[in-house]
């Protein structure tokens, strides 16, 4: 019996901790990954505190049911995530455990960004034997900012519905956001004119909506299939290929392992560019047009380049 | 029959004659031509009656899909819109209230063609089928001792502690089905099928998951929360035996029937205090049932963990067991080396302190990771073994480990487990509770090569020296799991 004193010592912590909580923004916001974070941050300004579980410099497939993710998500007022099975193998458990009725999935205070567009590349076959495939299509949506742009509108209203007190800022930032976005696109697309029917080889298959928006042709991926690392056979027929492809650049994400795209750009000639895929990912991605501004910076930078890594 | 068959014969007489006349040739070909021709007929009017149906349908297909890209466009344009083009005329309300000319409302709220579920799929009784997983296992084992004459000196054990069999054997596999059985209650059921061809419920409980105030209601049959390895299936196991203390102390793994409540505090840092009362059926609990009015153990656990930058994270806790045996039977080998039946009456009081640390670089687990756990076990027994009475007994354990993924797929481990019983003198001398003066311990070492997050193959060696004479045994084994995609926990 001599834990007893432990344990009261741990309860006496635990009320004190409780007492001392901060005074809490309107809405505590639990985003997945970077860019629903930046997102809820831009539609929710001061009402919102948001915590995100994961950074650019992690992939979001694999991510840890870490004890802090569990402690957040039980203080959170809605979850947003991107779905489509992106997080299937962290958020049930984080869900499960964090004792939060309010962000249980169907519920106002589960968000899904997935839900709200119209996934590309659904897959026909649905086998593992085909890699790590998402039943619901590719759920890499943030690439696109005129997908950013129907979530936006998505949860903007979610996050008035959840806090009708300050519903008149979320439609204000709504479309303070919506405006500016709407602007720098049509620039977006100017600037990625050249970027129009280029051949590129891709580390994961989690571009497809930034190559479907400015035009560009995925003709060869680094992982032989979804989520599985490639073998040397593989990258020795994927070298052969490039040429064939006419590929002129091979991509990847800030999250992603160099070594295969350097070695493809050595062996292949042809620029090795790392993308920040999601807000943090390079020190421009800043904020949500941080992140696609740089991206078509860096993809003309390769374009344009002599060949070195951009 | 006769008659039948010179019928026959003369039926095929002429017409065999026939045949062979030229004229006669012409005339069964425009016959033939004729039933072709009508033949053709029937067949046209079949494939046009058939046609007709499908196109009916394709194109009332074709209409609905029509419908549907038309309000797919719509919404893509209005995501598309340039800002010539006045996107939000709304006055800011508008966002939150009803669906007014907004950006939200036609596309998010109004036009569900753009949401995944668009077209929806059909209703059916099926829709609604837990999500069902299986997980196979498997291995080949090469053992310098025979596994049959297995003792942990100090040490009664369980039915399930002990080494794995020798030469090919099937592990458990299980079958996993769990579900939202409405708005406020999970379900989960595993079933483990044992390679003697039996089957048992490993878990079946119901969870809350609506409780306010972070409390969260368990009932059924569950691995018990206490200590960091118990609550975890053998298949996320990262070596393929269980850690000596949980052998020893816990048959491989506390699972009994009763009930849980857990909080979780409202606090940034994890802090979670649990407590569980259970039947106390299994070891080191049992023995008759239906007695202490079905309460034969109890248990309480604080467990609270966090980030330490952006790189790592750890979960310690302390967990405290409490169970009661009534003639509860084991069968031992004993300090003489004979296989007997042991027979105890008492209490156990067990006390685990566990930690878990995990780092990856930047926290991204794909390429490298580290994760280094331990428990430490304390016993408190006291009863009567096979009639003896002793009290104050103690018995202590621990278990260290490390695992390492030094590239993708890739993973390595070290373990070192002992465990320790005091000497309880003479009277016990020869028995199953005689230490034999050793501190049983193991040296463990795997590699592991995952195919993908549903498969590992594992090799593993261990130097034991938990028995009275060292052994070495080197292990092959195979993890698949199928079906639904597990979560894993921390």
């Amino acid at each position: 019996m001599y834990l007893r004193p432990s344990l009261a010592v741990l309860a006496v912590a635990a009320i004190a901790l409780t007492l001392a909580a901060p005074a809490r923004a309107a809405l505590n916001v639990f985003a997945c990954e970077p860019e629903w974070g930046a997102l809820a941050t831009e539609l929710g300004g001061d009402d919102v505190s948001v915590f995100v579980a994961t950074t650019a410099r992690q992939d979001p497939h694999q991510v840890q049911a870490r004890p802090a993710l569990i402690a957040h998500l039980r203080g959170a007022d809605i979850a947003v995530c991107t779905g489509a099975e992106l997080e299937i193998g962290w958020m049930p458990v984080l869900l499960r455990q964090s004792s939060n009725a309010k962000v249980q999935p169907g519920g106002s205070g589960y968000f899904e960004a997935t839900q709200q567009v119209r996934l590309l590349e659904v897959p026909t076959r649905l086998d593992r034997a085909e890699g790590d495939i998402h039943p619901g299509g590719n759920p890499h949506v943030q690439t696109d900012p005129r997908y950013m742009r129907v979530i936006a509108a998505a949860l903007a209203q979610r996050l008035a519905q959840l806090d009708a007190a300050h519903a008149a800022a979320y439609a204000q930032r709504a479309k303070a956001f919506d405006d500016k976005l709407g602007q720098a696109i049509p620039r977006w697309q100017a600037m990625a004119a050249p970027l129009k029917g280029v051949n590129i080889v891709i580390y994961h298959k989690a571009w497809i909506y930034l190559t479907s928006w400015l035009g560009m042709n995925e003709v060869a991926t680094i992982e032989p299939k979804p989520g599985v690392p490639p073998g040397g056979a593989y990258l020795a027929q994927l070298l052969d290929d490039i040429p064939k492809r006419q590929a002129r650049m091979v991509i990847y994400a800030a999250y992603q392992d160099a070594r295969a795209p350097d070695f493809i750009s050595e062996k292949a000639h042809i620029p090795a560019v790392m993308l920040p895929f999601t807000v943090g990912g390079t020190d421009a991605a800043v904020d949500l047009f941080g992140l696609y501004d740089d991206t078509i910076k860096r993809l003309l930078a390769a374009l344009g380049g002599n060949g070195g890594r951009s | 029959m006769e008659r039948s068959a010179i019928t026959a014969a003369a039926c095929a007489l002429p017409l065999l004659l026939g045949a062979m006349a030229a004229p006669a040739v012409a005339d069964e070909l425009s016959d033939m031509r004729q039933d072709i021709e009508q033949m053709r007929r029937q067949y046209d009017s079949e494939l046009q009656r058939l046609r007709k149906t499908y196109e009916t349908k394709l194109q009332q297909m074709e209409r609905r899909l029509k419908a549907a890209e038309d309000k797919a466009d719509v919404a893509q344009k209005a995501a598309e819109r340039t800002p010539q083009q006045p996107a939000i005329a709304a006055a800011p309300p508008a966002l939150a209230a009803a669906p007014g000319p907004s950006i939200a409302a036609p596309q998010a709220a109004a036009s569900p063609p753009i949401a995944a579920g668009a077209g929806g799929a059909p209703a059916s009784a099926g829709a609604f089928n837990p999500a069902i997983g299986a997980v196979l296992q498997g291995q080949f084992t090469s053992q310098s001792r025979n596994p049959d004459t297995y003792r942990l000196p100090g040490f009664a054990l369980g039915d399930s502690a002990g080494p794995l069999p020798r030469g090919f054997s099937l592990n458990e596999s299980e079958l996993n089905l769990q579900a939202n059985a409405d708005q406020a209650i999970f379900g989960n059921l595993t079933l483990a099928f044992h390679p003697e061809n039996t089957v048992s419920v490993e878990e079946g409980f119901i969870q809350s998951t609506s409780l306010p105030y972070g409390l969260t209601l368990r009932g059924g049959r569950f691995f018990s929360g206490i200590g960091y390895l118990n609550e975890q299936h053998a298949h996320t196991w990262d070596f393929a035996d269980q850690a000596l203390p949980y052998q020893a102390f816990l048959n491989t793994q506390y699972d009994d029937d009763g009930v849980q409540v857990r909080w979780l505090a409202p606090t940034e840092r994890f802090l979670e205090f649990g407590g569980e009362a259970s039947r106390g059926d299994s070891f080191p609990a049992g023995g008759t049932s239906n007695h202490n009015n079905g309460v034969g153990a109890w248990s309480a656990f604080v467990h609270t963990g966090n980030d330490i930058g952006e790189s790592a994270s750890y979960r310690v806790g302390v967990s405290y067991l409490h169970t009661s045996a009534k003639d509860r039977s084991t069968i031992d080998v004993d300090g003489t080396g004979a296989r007997v039946t042991d027979i105890f009456s008492g209490t156990d009081n067990t006390y685990i302190a566990d930690g878990v640390f995990k780092w990856a670089p930047n926290g991204n687990f794909v390429d490298r990771y580290l994760k280094l756990q331990g428990e430490f076990f304390l016993r408190r027994e006291q009863g009567a073994f096979n009639g003896a009475n002793f009290s104050g007994a103690t018995q202590t354990g621990f278990y260290t480990q490390g695992v390492y993924q030094f590239m993708p797929q890739w993973r390595v481990g070290l373990r070192y487990d002992q465990v320790q019983a005091n000497s309880r003198g003479p009277s016990f001398a020869g028995t199953t509770l005689d230490n034999l003066g050793a501190t049983p311990r193991r040296y463990s070492a795997m590699i592991d090569y995952s195919t993908s997050e549903f498969g590992r193959v594992r090799l593993q060696y261990e130097n034991d020296h938990s028995r009275p004479q060292t052994a070495n045994e080197f292990i092959l084994q195979y993890i698949v799991s199928l079906g639904a995609h597990g979560a894993h926990q921390y």
